[in-house]
């Protein structure tokens, strides 16, 4: 296992040194990277200049569901945004070179495929979730931080998950794969208004197609102190287990691939 | 020891043709076409062979050549290398085996190729001094001193084949695949590519199972040659056995592919 | 005339080959734009009085947005072009007997045209029979209706003018990633397409709509939801004409000294 994190490390240092060969690219990148995440925040900041709340949420409080899921987000894409460029790989036959390397194919995609320029993102949502939690009015209780930390956790591991089932989809099909911007970019772009503003079957969908609403409306409920009881704590726990079913759909893709050969 | 029984493969694809009208029409209907790459391929490798593995385009050569590499899994038939069969015990077979494939690139582009033989060294888990004694020996016999430290998008052709090659051999492989190893390369550099092969099987004994449309290849290295064509083992035998007398061996392979309507 | 006609036929077919993707891309337009409307109910209920434009407005606005977002996208940039001027094969396209800036530009346009021909009729079909006020409303008057595909071919051809301008910047710096990505987030931002330009503030308002950006989407999707009429419409209209005017002189320009750079230094 050691030795794993070892070997990934080791992608990293090949991908950040190639990187640095292009400076000016990886800057300007970065830059706009964070600048599309700006945008967002810039919108969500015009409207409560007209608005000053919204279904009962203030600012402050739809600025820290946004940067929780900003950087739910970002902590995904650091490392499993590699699925993003899946298509490529197979397409250009790189995924025949990964399969006669004496390592998992997982490590091996992610590996070689670190973004680094995903950092501009990363920043603004550190930027983001700092400026929330200073605006927005709550008492930080141990249960409230601790809830917190756990949607970090079960968000990471959601987004990674659909990051995961991207490429899994790649192994059938090359084109169509559009709509599954739909579910990682879609849900970090509306996921910043807490669910219940889109309605209740928008909020059922989330719940039940993918576990969004355990990863930001109930938990983002609790630490606003809507609703109470120790069990919303660990509620975004139980969305780690999404990754399950995304687990067993990128083995059947492989042995998909393995068969047809595409 | 490799041997190949009764394998067959085949593959569904989806009909493309060209032109507005077939691409409307294209939008309600799909035909598939079901392509034999392979039918009843049977051979058996002995260790330490030189093996030229011919065939016009489309021939199945690079089907055999995924599926002894553990990337494709055949419909049926067995084959068996060393004791393993390639696709089911993937990761302890191709630490075992070196693929070259000569129209891609195994090398990270933007960083100097020995930081990518590094890398390798950690995928491939050679112990320290099994590396440095391999790499010193590959670094003499390919001339590679300067190229080691050149990023690999800086190499030539002929060069970055050389890279290529050591890279697929720092692990002491017992079988070598080279797909097309000399595509594209000057005089120079064919003549060292084949130097080397030839002695790393006569130093090594490494098996090595080479495809090419070079016949001067296979007159340099093949001991032994498979022809194949639309699929079936046509040709088993030597150099002598193809030679009909004439002056110019490319002539010769033509008039073969035409006795047999390839 | 003929030779941008067939680019556009071969665009066209192009686009229809991969019908998976159009069909994808449809859905996932519409689910876009639903998303939008549900995010501003839920501000018209907080506040209608603080609604700069009528809700059905707003709501028309989206729809159209999301049926033409291959015409406006600013992200819909020609990788090939990029490719071409990054490695040097543009040596090739200006062996060919046309100008370089018209055959990227009229290949442009084929590209978003063909794009947004086979998503925008589904899009507007169904948004169409949407009950109101979550559907698409017919334009405002006739009148507002022509002046929609006016404004829509002049917004058009000025993003168009704009991502020309992007490429010939590419002659002149090493990062054509950076200078794309940081583009695009601008000219999202400004033209409209984060939220429509009536709900900034009313002073950054003010300079925006005198921006090039403006003249883009913002002009055609309001005046066709009736948000701008009269003596701004015309105003509009003549800022569109204005920028094309000034966007297309300078990238003309830009392109022939990139030109003479490329043959006095070949390549």
């Amino acid at each position: 296992m050691i030795q794993k994190f070892r070997l990934y490390g080791h992608y990293i240092s090949i991908v950040v040194r190639g990187m640095m060969q292009y400076k000016v690219s990886f800057l300007l990148t970065s830059l706009g990277q964070f600048l599309v995440s700006f945008n967002v925040f810039l919108g969500i900041y015009f409207l409560f200049q007209r608005f000053h709340q919204v279904r009962g949420y203030s600012y402050g409080e739809v600025l820290l569901c946004y940067a929780v899921v900003l950087m739910e987000f970002s902590l995904a894409e650091m490392w499993a945004r590699g699925f993003d460029t899946f298509s490529g790989i197979v397409k250009n036959g790189e995924f025949d070179r990964v399969l006669v390397r004496p390592q998992g194919e997982i490590l091996q995609v992610l590996g070689s495929r670190f973004e680094l320029t995903r950092l501009g993102r990363m920043f603004q949502a550190v930027v983001m979730l700092v400026y929330a939690i200073t605006s927005v009015q709550i008492r930080w209780t141990a249960g409230r931080v601790l809830t917190l930390v756990f949607m970090l956790v079960g968000g990471m591991a959601v987004f990674a998950g659909l990051f995961l089932v991207y490429a899994a989809l790649c192994f059938f099909t090359l084109d169509g794969l559009e709509f599954m911007n739909v579910l990682t970019d879609g849900a970090r772009e509306y996921g910043k208004y807490p669910l219940d503003i889109y309605g209740r079957r928008v909020l059922r969908l989330a719940t039940f197609i993918v576990p969004y609403s355990l990863i930001q409306y109930y938990p983002l409920k609790y630490i606003l102190g809507h609703v109470s009881g120790p069990v919303y704590i660990f509620l975004p726990l139980l969305a780690v287990l999404f990754l399950v079913p995304c687990y067993a759909l990128w083995r059947f893709g492989v042995r998909h691939y393995k068969s047809s050969g595409s | 020891m490799i041997t190949m029984e009764n394998v067959c493969k085949s593959y569904r694809i989806a009909k493309r043709s060209g032109g507005f009208h077939e691409a409307v029409k294209a939008l309600f209907h799909r035909e598939y076409e079901e392509i034999h790459a392979l039918r009843d391929v049977s051979f058996t490798i002995s260790d330490g062979e030189m093996v030229g593995y011919i065939g016009p385009n489309g021939a199945g050569k690079s089907s055999t050549i995924k599926i002894l590499s553990g990337i494709l899994t055949p419909d049926s038939g067995s084959c068996l290398i060393d004791g393993r069969v390639p696709w089911k015990d993937r990761i302890e077979h191709v630490r075992r085996i070196g693929v070259v494939f000569g129209q891609r690139s195994q090398l990270w582009w933007d960083v100097p190729v020995i930081d990518s033989y590094e890398l390798l060294k950690d995928i491939y888990t050679i112990p320290d001094q099994v590396y440095r004694s391999n790499l010193d020996e590959l670094t003499e016999l390919l001339n590679l001193g300067e190229l080691l430290r050149t990023p690999a998008r800086q190499l030539s052709l002929g060069q970055r084949m050389r890279c290529e090659i050591a890279g697929s051999l720092l692990y002491s492989p017992k079988i070598l695949f080279l797909d097309e190893p000399t595509i594209g390369l000057d005089a120079v550099s064919k003549l060292a590519v084949r130097d080397f092969i030839k002695k790393q099987n006569q130093m090594h004994g490494t098996t090595v199972i080479l495809t090419t449309h070079d016949m001067q290849d296979i007159e340099a290295l093949a001991g032994r040659i498979i022809l194949i064509g639309k699929g079936r083992i046509l040709l088993d035998g030597t150099l002598e056995d193809i030679r009909r007398g004439g002056e110019n061996i490319d002539e010769e392979i033509a008039e073969l592919y035409r006795s047999y309507e390839i | 005339m003929k030779k941008y006609i067939s680019f556009f036929r071969l665009r066209f077919s192009m686009g229809l080959q991969y019908r998976t993707a159009a069909a994808a891309g449809i859905v996932t337009q519409f689910f876009w734009g639903a998303m939008e409307i549900l995010v501003y109910r839920a501000f018209y209920e907080a506040d209608a009085a603080a609604f700069p434009m009528s809700f059905e407005a707003v709501v028309t606005y989206i729809w159209l947005q999301q049926a033409f977002l291959a015409v406006f996208g600013a992200w819909i940039i020609e990788g090939d072009i990029f490719e071409a001027i990054r490695n040097g094969n543009i040596a090739y396209e200006l062996c060919r007997p046309i100008g370089i800036y018209q055959m990227w530009f009229s290949r442009s346009v084929a590209n978003r045209v063909s794009k947004a021909l086979l998503r925008c009729v589904p899009i507007l079909a169904v948004a169409a029979l949407l009950p109101l006020p979550y559907g698409l409303r017919l334009p405002a008057s006739p009148l507002h209706g022509v002046l929609f595909l006016l404004t829509l071919l002049l917004g058009l051809l000025v993003i168009v003018a704009f991502t020309m301008l992007v490429y010939i910047t590419t002659f002149y710096t090493l990062s054509p990633d950076g200078v794309r990505i940081f583009f695009v987030s601008a000219v999202e931002f400004f033209a409209g397409a984060v939220i429509p330009l009536p709900f900034f503030p009313d002073k950054l308002r003010f300079i925006l709509e005198l921006l090039p950006f403006a003249a883009m989407q913002n002009v055609p999707l309001r005046v066709y939801s009736g948000s701008m009429t009269g003596e701004e419409m015309l105003r509009a209209v003549c800022l569109q004409a204005f920028w094309l005017a000034v966007l297309v002189g300078a990238g003309y320009s830009l392109c022939r000294r990139a030109e003479r750079k490329i043959l006095v230094q070949g390549g």
